[in-house]
């Protein structure tokens, strides 16, 4: 340049312009945008940038040495990282980064962990989640990141006792590992890992075979404050009754699963772990009085998760009398639940914050009033499938919770008069709806009208909404990101015109809405740029030309369900070009051809997932699904008839009748 | 126990005899005290029969010959064992009866008391005999000599002090049976059946089964025994006989503690450790190892060496009954097996003596022929090996192997640095693996030595390690297996590292981190040394 001209961005400091960028996390388009501005933009941002979550592996190089300071490397977005991935990332990341996640990657070995593990010295933390084919040399790799801090080998089946000692061994400053489904890990391997790696804050022995014997390696950790072992059924009262050491760092403990873990040895566990704050214990043993009386003697125990247990009247006093008041309790799918009980529970407890009453079928207005009364400071109320809960209920909820937060309805008998006294609640932000068939448009203009926090709304087969309704919602929640209308059929694009102001809304679910064409959704791929998950599945007006507006605005798009629509060879390919693109289902397209199908799959490169009828198999050459599954590819075939549509109130009937 | 054992530990006095001599003719006090030390001795099992007699082979065959006229003469006023063994019973029996006087109970024990004068007759004849032959002996064994017939002489005394003291009927003898009953009684009920029938069964020389089924339960009297001596008497010489007992009773060599001077220390040369041969021909000069070979051996020398006496196993001697017990120091200097070691550690028996010489001491010389790469100075080690040898080789980056995982991991545990080795994959052998996969044993030391092995002593084995390892299965000695400059180590190395309380908890099952400690651990607590040799 011959002339220098002024630029008035050069005003701008450093500082100032890495403010600007921390305000613009929200969209990734964003940021794009303010590198595009000019050469010195460019820089900033590209040193600005700690995160990366790259879509292509095969670019890792040059998006890597425009990005020098990143310190989290997020992987999950690329479905093929190979050894060569992981040295390039070694060579060019080195000490920088700290943190890596290779959980939804394949295709890399312990070749490429051990280059990753000997450049990068600073590296904290590694996801290898879903690493099934990972073996214990990786395992061995990894050992080589002695400052490794987090490590997550969630079913990584294949590694056994032999790598996890090496780990053991290796990375001393292990504070949060999860062996979850390491299939192939005994007490052996856990015994070691406790004995060694003396800094370990939270372990995830969650399915993993273990029994007794190495509990008192485990309790003997002197920083462990968060233990899961669900479903380890070779744990049971003997071998925590035989323990009577104190682990007073105990905080979080979830022996959910474990139905060998009754009364007896959780209140041996008790007398050591004084300070447990949250405890879960799902789907074990029946809660009975005996033991709900254990967690009497918990001084500092905030919550408590019973899904899916058996409770006694008996034991539902007893939590009642507990000695500090609960802040978030969950009785989901608890047979026994009554009224008496609850009411009797809720008296003591009037701080509760949290309150999930899912399925407790035996419960009435008395059971809501109590609610009401005792617990007003509630920020949320599951309770889906209350049946005997009466329509005047839930006028209660809204005259008298309204600090509620959160609110799952579903399936309840709650009708406009109700969601007119709910939409007091001001601060809402989750709302569930669903399934809800007295409810209508004039209640949910309330909602629309009263609620301007909301974020979260399913309406899935509440029949009685239309566009009036909908477009309500538009109007008044503006910070709307997600919205199911799955089967509400008289939905028409008159409500996606509406809903595509809600320039956040990242999903849409809009399955089963006949009425729907390519111009709602054309409206909706133009307004919702953020959109990122969308299922049509069995829109049959939705043709290509809504796919053409989609490929070419909805860049975020990731994840769209096509089943049954009019969708050709064309507007599969346009959608073909939406880069970020993983998953799709693709189930009875009349108008897809296998050509047109084989064109898509080659040209979508960043497809992780796709659901195909099995017809196409046949008509698909191995060779090139073979290719396809190498590019990191799951084909998952189905082999489901075609289905016709049901009337809403029959499919609710039909669901009744099933056990 | 087994019949072999006994039998082994039958011909162990009688090998003795030729070197302690006539202590051996002193049958009666203790019979059943032995039997307590000879299920100790069953670890001398059968092969290793010779190491009894080396003793006479090398430096004492002259004596050879003695033996034989006493053991093949039953008519010998000297009792045979099973004989006295029955008359003490039931002079026991009698003792306990006296509250009422019998005549025939008196009878019988003025008939022991006559039996036992004419044992200390004989045994002074004997001395007055050897005490001719054993000149232009080393001062030194004749002293030693001389002092174990005076310990035997003491016991006899001693017993014939108490049976005579039995024969009285006095208040103190009653006060003294009572406890003795009533021990018996909780014993075992049927205890003096039995005994008799392990002593019928010895009488025909063989027995059969019930000798070793019912060994055990010969133990209560003798316990009782004492009891009453000690009740009853006030001699003092009862009281160190006592003193010797129970000490007899708990086997285990490591951690019995034995106070120093309690018992005799004898120390073989190298070359008598060494010998591979311990029984002699006399006629033709051939070698053997176990005395019955010789025997069979014999025959072909005329027939005057086939006749049942000539060919029957010597037994008689198998009464002695050592008054001060044996342990054994390793002759190489230096060694904490070594009396002028200041921690001296002594060795059991013999067989410990000969096992731990060559482990520690000796040119491993056996090869494992599947991995070419073990060595072995004991050929039992090395059998031992090669039945596990290349089967489930769990192995550790410092090259030892071990055949259990949970081995493995104990020794991880309590070593830092330690990792478990993979095995080297199927097509291409990792970058990190290939330096451990495949490691000889070669490697091992300088391997083991930086991470923390300072061997105490200079002689130190460094190699030993490993051995110990492999050995676990058959360790028939526990002193030549612990390495006492191991047990020092690692007492200091990683012990501190490691929290005690699991150990305790032994039934807590969580045996792979014990496994790997316990090894060293028993060595102090003295519990498991007896199991391991069973």
């Amino acid at each position: 340049m011959k002339k220098p001209s002024f630029n008035p961005f050069d005003l701008l400091s450093e500082e100032i312009l890495f403010t600007i960028l921390d305000c613009l996390e929200e969209n990734p388009l964003d940021k794009k945008s303010f590198s595009l501005v000019c050469k010195s933009f460019y820089l900033v941002e590209s040193r600005h940038r700690k995160t990366l979550k790259p879509l292509r592996s095969e670019l890792l190089t040059c998006t890597l040495n425009r990005y020098p300071c990143i310190t989290h490397l997020d992987l999950s977005l690329c479905p093929r990282v190979n050894d060569n991935s992981l040295s390039v990332v070694s060579g060019l990341c080195k000490s920088p980064l700290r943190s890596i996640d290779l959980s939804r990657s394949k295709f890399f070995s312990h070749v490429g962990l051990t280059s990753l593990a000997l450049n990068c010295s600073s590296l904290v933390e590694i996801d290898l989640s879903n690493g099934t084919e990972l073996t214990d040399f990786a395992a061995k790799a990894i050992a080589k990141a002695k400052n490794l801090e987090k490590l997550s080998l969630a079913r990584c089946k294949r590694i056994s006792d032999l790598g996890i000692g090496c780990i053991a061994v290796g990375c001393r400053k292990l504070r949060v590992i999860s062996l979850k489904w390491c299939l192939s890990v005994s007490d052996l391997g856990v015994g070691l890992l406790a004995v060694k790696c003396k800094e370990i804050r939270s372990l995830d022995l969650s399915y993993v075979p273990i029994t007794n014997k190495c509990l008192p390696f485990i309790f003997q950790l002197q920083y462990l404050e968060d233990l899961a072992l669900i479903g380890c059924l070779g744990i049971d009262d003997e071998g925590l009754a035989a323990f009577k050491q104190k682990h007073p760092s105990l905080e979080v403990l979830n022996i959910s699963h474990c139905q060998n873990v009754g009364h007896v040895g959780l209140s041996s566990l008790i007398n050591g772990a004084e300070n447990l704050r949250q405890l879960v214990l799902a789907y074990g043993s029946p809660v009975t009085l005996s033991l709900a009386e254990a967690f009497q003697k918990f001084s500092k125990l905030h919550s408590i998760k019973l899904n899916g247990c058996m409770v006694t009247c008996d034991g539902l006093n007893a939590i009642g009398n507990c000695c500090i008041p609960l802040r978030e309790l969950s009785l989901s799918k608890c047979s026994g639940v009554t009224d008496e009980g609850l009411s009797f529970l809720l008296s003591k407890h009037r701080e509760l914050k949290k309150l999930d009453i899912t399925c407790c079928r035996k419960i009435t207005h008395v059971s809501i009033d109590s609610i009401t009364t005792s617990c007003t400071s509630l920020v949320s109320l599951r309770m889906e499938s209350c049946s005997l809960v009466p329509k005047e209920a839930f006028i209660l909820i809204g005259q008298r919770c309204y600090l509620l937060e959160e609110l799952d309805l579903t399936d309840n008998k709650i009708d406009n008069e109700g969601l007119k006294f709910i939409s007091r609640c001001s601060e809402l932000s989750s709302l569930k709806i669903g399934i809800c068939l007295n409810i209508t448009d004039e209640g949910l203009t309330n909602i629309g009208m009263f609620c301007p926090k909301l974020i979260e709304l399913d309406l899935y087969r509440s029949t009685g909404i239309t566009d009036i309704g909908i477009a309500a919602i538009a109007r008044g929640c503006h910070q709307l990101k997600m919205i199911n209308v799955a089967y509400c059929k008289d939905i028409t694009d008159n409500s996606l015109r509406s809903l595509s102001k809600c320039s956040r809304l990242n999903t849409l679910e809009i399955r089963g809405c006949p009425c729907i064409s390519s111009v709602g959704l054309s409206a909706i791929a133009v307004g919702c740029k953020q959109l990122t998950r969308l299922d049509i599945k069995k829109c049959h007006d939705i043709d290509d030309v809504g796919m053409l507006s989609l490929a070419h605005f909805s860049q975020n798009l990731t994840q769209i369900n096509l089943s049954y629509c009019s969708v050709t060879d064309v507007g599969l390919l346009a959608l073909a070009s939406i880069s970020c693109l993983h998953c799709i289902n693709l189930l009875h397209l009349r108008g897809l051809t296998a050509n047109g199908l084989a064109a898509a799959l080659l040209a979508c490169g960043g497809l992780r997932k796709v659901k195909l009828h099995l017809s196409f198999k046949p008509l698909l050459a191995k060779s090139f699904l073979e290719h396809i599954e190498t590019r990191g590819c799951v084909l998952q075939w189905r082999d489901k008839a075609f289905q016709a549509d049901i009337d809403s109130k029959a499919w609710k009937l039909e669901l009744e009748d099933m056990p | 126990m087994d019949l072999k054992g006994r039998r082994c530990s039958e011909a162990w006095p009688k090998s003795r005899l030729g070197n302690d001599s006539l202590k051996t003719l002193t049958l009666d006090l203790e019979p059943f005290n032995q039997f307590n030390s000879l299920q100790q001795n069953q670890k001398w099992n059968g092969p290793d029969n010779f190491d009894y007699g080396y003793r006479i082979a090398t430096s004492y065959s002259e004596v050879n010959p003695l033996p034989a006229p006493l053991s093949s003469n039953p008519d010998n006023q000297i009792k045979t064992p099973s004989q006295v063994d029955k008359q003490t019973i039931e002079a026991l029996i009698s003792a306990s009866k006296l509250q009422d006087w019998d005549p025939r109970t008196m009878l019988s024990n003025l008939s022991f008391l006559e039996q036992k004068i004419h044992q200390l007759q004989d045994l002074v004849h004997l001395i007055v005999g050897r005490e001719g032959r054993a000149v232009g002996r080393p001062d030194e064994i004749e002293a030693q000599q001389q002092q174990l017939v005076t310990a035997d002489l003491t016991s006899i005394i001693v017993q014939l002090i108490s049976t005579a003291g039995s024969l009285l009927p006095s208040v103190k003898n009653t006060l003294a049976a009572n406890p003795f009953v009533g021990q018996l009684g909780s014993s075992s009920g049927v205890g003096f059946p039995h005994i008799l029938d392990a002593n019928d069964a010895m009488q025909q020389d063989n027995g059969g089964s019930k000798v070793s089924d019912h060994s055990d339960q010969i133990e209560p009297p003798s316990n009782c025994r004492h009891e009453q001596n000690n009740g009853g008497q006030s001699n003092p010489l009862v009281s160190t006989i006592e003193e010797h007992d129970p000490k007899d009773e708990e086997d285990a060599g490591e951690g019995e503690n034995l106070p120093p001077g309690s018992y005799e220390v004898l120390q073989l040369e190298k070359e008598e450790i060494l010998a591979p041969h311990t029984h002699f021909c006399m006629i033709c000069g051939k070698g053997f190892k176990r005395d019955a070979n010789l025997r069979m051996h014999m025959r072909g020398h005329g027939d005057e060496y086939k006749t049942p006496a000539a060919l029957a196993k010597p037994q008689k001697e198998s009464n002695s009954e050592p008054m001060l017990i044996k342990r054994y120091s390793c002759p190489f200097a230096g060694c904490k097996r070594n009396k002028d070691h200041k921690k001296f550690q002594p060795l059991k028996t013999i067989l410990c003596v000969k096992n731990h010489y060559k482990r520690t001491h000796c040119d491993k010389s056996y090869t494992c022929s599947r991995c070419n790469s073990k060595k072995f100075s004991v050929i039992a080690d090395l059998k031992t090996h090669e039945k596990h040898c290349g089967r489930d080789k769990w192995l550790c980056s410092c090259g030892t192997t071990f055949s259990r995982k949970d081995k493995l991991f104990g020794h991880i545990a309590l070593f830092q640095g330690h990792t478990p080795a993979l095995p080297p994959e199927e097509n291409k052998v990792s970058s990190g693996a290939s330096d451990l996969g495949g490691s000889s044993e070669v490697t091992e030391t300088t391997q083991v030595e930086p991470t923390g092995f300072n061997f105490s002593s200079g002689t130190s084995n460094v190699g030993s390690i490993q051995d110990d390892v492999d050995m676990k299965g058959n360790v028939d000695d526990p002193t030549g297996y612990f390495s006492p400059l191991n047990f020092d180590t690692c007492n200091f190395g990683g012990f501190h590292e490691f929290p005690r309380p699991p150990f305790e908890v032994s039934d807590s099952s969580f045996a792979f981190l014990l496994s790997g400690s316990c090894n060293y651990i028993s060595k102090t607590g003295g519990a498991s040394g007896s199991d391991a040799l069973e």
